[in-house]
């Protein structure tokens, strides 16, 4: 069997598993539904046809899930509220942006951190309890108290997602910049090298291997934080608003829809700081 | 404040220790690392401080490098305080370990301390060029620390620190970790650059034959409290080939530094 077939096999053997099961799931769970609204005189065989097709399946089953997909996908203009693309670049953007936040308020927590005994003493305890904080209660909170100030949108989103995605970051990085062994160290002092270099030329450097894990979470934390930020808005628009509105009308297929295309954001999120750890490990000749 | 002492001549030692004592305060748990310590290193002279574990040897060149500060005495580095020297740059050090940064290859661990000195790049490029050729190592300079047996990543670390050409270099146990082969290699690599450049180099080890042929002068240390037993000038030729381990001469000096630890070592 050629490496490839290695690769592939496994996860198309999990694949059609899934997509079995899933099946069956859907003709069991639709059943009843589909049962009540069938002829009198339907027999079992049309009933379970009928489980494939309804209009809002309990379960959608998964060939539904892939036509919902393609037409909200591809039959909308990308600047419809009808696209879900559109709906995905809304949640994207705020979730970039929240992630962004969280770079810089990470980054930064952790070098005052290491720097500073002070913080250190002082916000590790803090940045700890903020995280115990459940993200579904605080973030009506976060737009309500942000909206009344003339807020609304974007920032508060972002805000949130910030919120969620930046303690892998502080702690990754408090880490990261504390990893230098003692003689490593001493070889900066041996050249009587400035602060700035010692952080630079040693710190900053040996702190990469510890962040690039921590922004994998980071990312997709801030996915999650913007959607949630997007439930209790009643947001117009997003990922979040798609997943409300599909539950508040029953709209099994649009919900399953938004959940796939987050997933989908998620991998892509993934992705990319991937390749940022590829072209690192590329420079660093063959590892990180 | 006492005038800046005069610029040393050749003839001031390059590290000059008075009475030194340096206690070690761990939670008020006093170990005493060096006790009462005089001693004076000529300059171009090949030093090899030796003893057994826990006798101060180390302790003794981290205080020359400052990275130790001694409780009392006196100590002078190139007629200054080790502080001013170390800010001067006055030495380089190399460590146990290579201490390479993995994620830079080879050349541009020999230019980090170049770089910190602000250097031109172009003469960076060229002294690390240089000093990996001295090393045998020129045509892995562009490899990264990883791909490198532990005895090429020790004379990476030696490059790096005679890359910035200090007068005295300061070598704290550099082939403790590696098989016998490579130390051979690597004591007559260090014999032949120490001749060629007339540099003074302070030299830690636990090994008598190593000791004994690098140096123009040993030092003999006892622990418990750290101590200097003994200062034994070694007459060998001047330019030494591995099988001078085999003369009458090396194993006559090489017992007198073994009779000197035995001394200054009682299990009482």
């Amino acid at each position: 069997m050629t490496r490839w077939g290695r690769a592939v096999l496994p996860l198309a053997v999990v694949l059609v598993v899934v997509i079995a099961v899933w099946y069956a799931g859907a003709a069991w769970l639709n059943f009843d539904v589909t049962a009540n609204l069938a002829e009198d005189d339907a027999t079992t065989w049309e009933i379970l046809q009928g489980t494939m097709s309804q209009d809002r399946p309990l379960l959608p089953a998964p060939h539904q899930l892939v036509a919902e997909l393609f037409s909200s996908v591809f039959e909308h203009p990308i600047d419809s509220p009808k696209s879900l693309i559109y709906h995905a670049s809304v949640t994207a953007f705020a979730a970039f942006l929240g992630f962004l936040i969280a770079l810089a308020l990470g980054i930064g927590l952790a070098i005052g951190i290491v720097h500073v005994r002070t913080l250190d003493r002082s916000l590790m305890l803090w940045i700890i309890a903020s995280q115990t904080i459940p993200v579904l209660a605080i973030a009506p909170m976060v737009v309500v108290v942000l909206g009344n100030i003339g807020f609304t949108g974007l920032l508060p989103k972002s805000l949130i997602a910030g919120y969620l995605s930046f303690f892998p970051i502080v702690t990754g990085m408090v880490k990261g910049l504390r990893s230098p062994d003692p003689m490593q160290r001493d070889l900066m002092r041996t050249y009587s090298a400035s602060g700035l270099h010692l952080f630079t030329m040693l710190r900053w450097p040996a702190s990469m291997s510890f962040l690039l894990p921590s922004l994998k979470v980071a990312a997709t934390l801030a996915l999650v934080g913007a959607i949630v930020a997007e439930l209790p808005t009643g947001a117009q628009a997003g990922l979040g608003a798609r997943l409300l509105s599909g539950s508040y009308y029953g709209q099994t297929l649009q919900i399953w829809a938004a959940l796939f295309m987050a997933s989908f954001l998620a991998l892509l999120a993934i992705g990319v700081v991937d390749l940022f750890r590829l072209v690192l490990i590329r420079r660093r000749g063959g590892r990180l | 404040m006492q005038a800046a002492p005069p610029a040393p001549t050749a003839a001031a030692p390059v590290v000059r220790a008075r009475n030194l004592s340096l206690v070690f305060d761990a939670d008020g748990q006093k170990t005493v690392a060096l006790s009462d310590v005089s001693l004076d290193i000529a300059g171009g002279s090949f030093v090899s401080l030796i003893g057994p574990s826990g006798c101060g040897k180390t302790t003794l060149l981290r205080a020359i490098a400052d990275l130790e500060r001694p409780t009392s005495g006196s100590l002078v580095v190139n007629g200054l305080s080790p502080e001013q020297a170390r800010r001067n740059r006055a030495y380089g050090y190399v460590f146990q370990a290579p201490a390479l940064y993995p994620w830079r290859s080879v050349e541009r661990n020999v230019m980090l301390p170049l770089e910190i000195m602000g250097m031109p790049p172009e003469e960076r490029r060229r002294r690390a060029e240089r000093y990996l050729d001295l090393v045998g190592l020129r045509e892995f300079r562009r490899r990264f620390p990883w791909q490198l047996s532990g005895g090429m990543q020790q004379r990476v670390s030696i490059a790096r620190a005679l890359s910035f050409e200090p007068a005295l270099l300061l070598m704290d146990e550099p082939f403790g970790a590696l098989d016998e082969i490579t130390r051979d290699g690597l004591n007559l690599h260090l014999h032949r650059l120490w001749r060629s450049t007339g540099m003074t180099v302070i030299f830690v080890t636990h090994s008598i034959p190593e000791a004994v042929y690098l140096s123009s002068r040993i030092v003999v240390m006892s622990p418990r409290p750290g101590k200097v037993v003994e200062i034994i000038d070694v007459d060998l030729p001047g330019e030494r080939e591995l099988d001078v381990r085999e003369t009458p001469a090396f194993l006559a000096v090489a017992h007198r530094v073994r009779e000197a630890l035995r001394a200054g070592h009682s299990y009482d």
